[in-house]
């Protein structure tokens, strides 16, 4: 296939190499220039029905989520489920250890001297719940992730550094190339590209 | 006067080189000129192309040569033991724990910059709280070698931590020692995990400039891999605002465990039960003053005026003077309660502190810690570098000197008269704090040589709320 056949069947030129059996389209990427055309824009594609989408952007932006129909973030669950895993394993610990292991008499406090033991109870609740928060961010992240075919998309070094992209992917079922890529110029952004997976 | 569109009035008057408010404070939180290209550009400068190469070196030098007499010091120590410190009976706990407070409560600033002002909502905070972190770090871990060094035998200082051994021993949980450990290693752990989380998308950032391979693989490995991704920053900021709504709780109980080390014990001019918030206003009153001597010299050798403005400077001047007067009215109130016990021993040792052998680092204590502060009620000396940096770095000898007057002086005197002893400090006493010093710049020098010294991210976020009209 040459570019004019493969223009033909696309409908639109494209300056990407003929892709082969090891490359497959990701998706189609538009690029703009502020947060908030971003945002309209991903409000836009949501409404138009597509949900197989991500939106990338040098700093969190407010509401770019919900626009995308993105569900919220689950960390507290997980940090609530450590800090009292921390906290009651923490206490679990003490009493175990100073009223059954290694039972002493300090001064006639009782072995389980409660208002002792909160202060160690605290911090092993505050130690596991943050852990859990930073493990649940990196596992629902899927991070670390060194490679991503996003990282192929052209001038996608400027998404850490000051500009918007929305992505449509390929595995969204009312993807296809000639309409979402008409559908995205309709946003008016910078500049629309194709995202190969190598 | 001219007047500059906004959330809030900004006046420009003339004789200021920045706009102020109504009450003529210091507006303005960034530089008007910055865009996200630019603070980007100039922050992540730093890192990638080490413009400042030879004051960095010059600094480096000194702080590494400090931290090679750290070395000596304490491989000296190891060699013979901490008998080769001024301490003995009854002053068995010198310049040791003397230092522990004094780090540990440097640290405190920058959890109380990062999260609690982060939960306020003062955005002022947000072109510091990174170093100030960093700053967190690097002091609590000058601050846990002490107790370390302390124990004679370091390393078998894993009998502190619970784990079922072949000795079957355990810790004694009641102990406010152990709470120290479980404090302490809390508060190193949290705040880093905090600070990694904020970190990450600046490291991305980095990567994306890096030129060079190397650079781009290094900066790549830390960055895991962020792609900015609405569905990472969801979840980022979930993270981030829970370990801040962590970090609050946890900053006020750390130096309040180090207080109870003293206030469990029955020592008078210990056993008080005003130390835990007092101890927490020290710690930030002496972290702020850290923080000032380490920010202003750095934002004039790299330039960051324009990030660092004169507002957050006020700002953190005003800090310090209110958690200033919460440290006096501590003073005050230990005189008072010693006083209005009636308990023989209580008034003693309170009017020894003033009037007896270390009566004369009282009060030094009290002009460097109390008197010279007040100088920051004048606008004038919160908005000029150097007399600020003066005033911080009176704060810091005088938090030093508060720590080592409860510390030795309480000691020094105690029930039975046939205890009393001087304490003098030796030569390796100085070395080792001059040398956890070298410790401490030396970390700090190659964080602000590698890692992004100020939250490019959060920075951005300001521009765009000042393009929302929002700031």
């Amino acid at each position: 296939m040459n570019a004019e056949e493969r223009a033909a069947v696309l409908g639109f030129p494209s300056q990407v190499p003929i892709a082969t059996e090891e490359k497959a389209l990701y998706g189609l990427i538009a690029e703009f220039e502020e947060h908030d055309r971003l945002l309209s824009a991903a409000r836009r594609a949501y409404a138009a029905g597509y949900r197989e989408m991500d939106a990338y952007s040098p700093f969190p932006i407010e509401g770019l989520a919900e626009a995308l129909g993105h569900e919220g973030s689950s960390v507290p669950f997980f940090t609530l489920v450590g800090g009292m895993a921390g906290g009651l394993g923490g206490y679990f610990m003490e009493w175990y250890s100073m009223a059954r292991l290694y039972p002493l008499n300090v001064g006639g406090r009782p072995y389980n001297s409660w208002p002792n033991f909160i202060p160690v109870m605290f911090e092993l609740t505050v130690l596991i719940a943050s852990l859990s928060a930073l493990v649940a961010m990196l596992v629902l992240n899927r991070l670390p992730q060194p490679h991503h075919p996003i990282f192929n998309a052209p001038e996608f070094e400027r998404a850490s550094i000051d500009r918007f992209f929305l992505c449509i992917e390929t595995e969204d079922p009312k993807f296809e190339r000639g309409g979402t890529w008409n559908f995205l110029e309709g946003l008016e952004p910078l500049k629309i590209s194709e995202v190969w997976d190598e | 006067m001219e007047t500059i569109q906004g959330s809030e009035p900004q006046l420009l008057v003339p004789g200021k080189p920045y706009p102020v408010t109504l009450l003529g404070y210091p507006a303005e939180l960034l530089s008007p000129r910055e865009t996200y290209q630019s603070v980007s550009d100039q922050i992540a400068e730093e890192p990638l192309h080490h413009r400042h190469q030879k004051v960095w070196f010059l600094g480096f030098a000194i702080a590494s040569t400090m931290l090679m007499v750290f070395g000596i010091a304490i491989g000296y120590l190891l060699f013979r033991g901490p008998g080769i410190w001024g301490i003995n009976i009854p002053v068995a706990w010198g310049f040791a724990i003397v230092n522990f407070v004094w780090w540990i409560g440097i640290g405190h600033a920058g959890t109380f910059i990062s999260a609690i002002l982060l939960l306020l909502l003062q955005k002022w905070r947000t072109t510091i709280n990174r170093f100030t972190e960093a700053m967190t770090l690097f002091a609590v871990i000058c601050a846990g070698m002490f107790p370390l060094l302390h124990l004679g035998r370091p390393w078998v200082f894993y009998f502190i931590i619970p784990y079922p051994d072949t000795m079957a021993l355990w810790p004694q949980f009641r102990s406010p020692l152990v709470w120290d450990l479980f404090a302490v290693s809390t508060y190193f752990t949290v705040s880093l995990i905090f600070w990694y989380i904020g970190v990450v998308p600046d490291l991305a950032t980095v990567r994306d400039k890096a030129r060079t391979k190397w650079k781009r693989i290094l900066y790549g490995m830390g960055a895991l891999g962020w792609r900015g991704s609405a569905k990472h920053w969801t979840h980022h900021q979930s993270a981030y605002l829970l370990l801040a709504g962590l970090a609050t709780p946890l900053v006020l109980s750390v130096h309040s465990v180090v207080s109870f080390d003293f206030a469990v014990a029955q020592l008078p001019g210990w056993h008080s039960t005003i130390f835990p918030p007092y101890f927490v206003a020290g710690a930030i009153y002496s972290g702020f003053a850290m923080v000032l001597n380490l920010i202003l010299p750095i934002r004039r050798i790299f330039g960051f005026q324009n990030l660092i403005t004169v507002r957050t400077l006020n700002n953190m001047a005003c800090v310090m003077l209110a958690t200033g007067w919460m440290v006096a009215y501590g003073y005050i109130m230990e005189a008072f309660m010693a006083w209005y016990s009636g308990e023989a021993f209580e008034r003693y040792i309170m009017w020894d502190r003033a009037f007896g052998d270390y009566g004369w680092v009282f009060w030094l204590l009290m002009a460097v810690n109390v008197f010279v502060p007040q100088l920051l009620w004048s606008r004038w000396v919160r908005t000029h570098t150097v007399p600020l940096f003066l005033v911080a770095l009176s704060v810091n000898i005088g938090m030093w000197l508060e720590r080592f007057v409860i510390v030795v002086q309480s000691l020094h005197r105690d029930f039975m008269p046939a205890n009393w002893a001087m304490f003098y400090p030796t030569i390796w006493d100085w070395l080792t704090l001059l040398g956890s010093i070298g410790l401490f710049l030396t970390l700090m020098c190659l964080f602000i040589r590698y890692i992004p010294m100020i939250s490019i991210s959060e920075s951005r976020e300001l521009i765009a709320q000042r393009k929302e009209g929002r700031l």
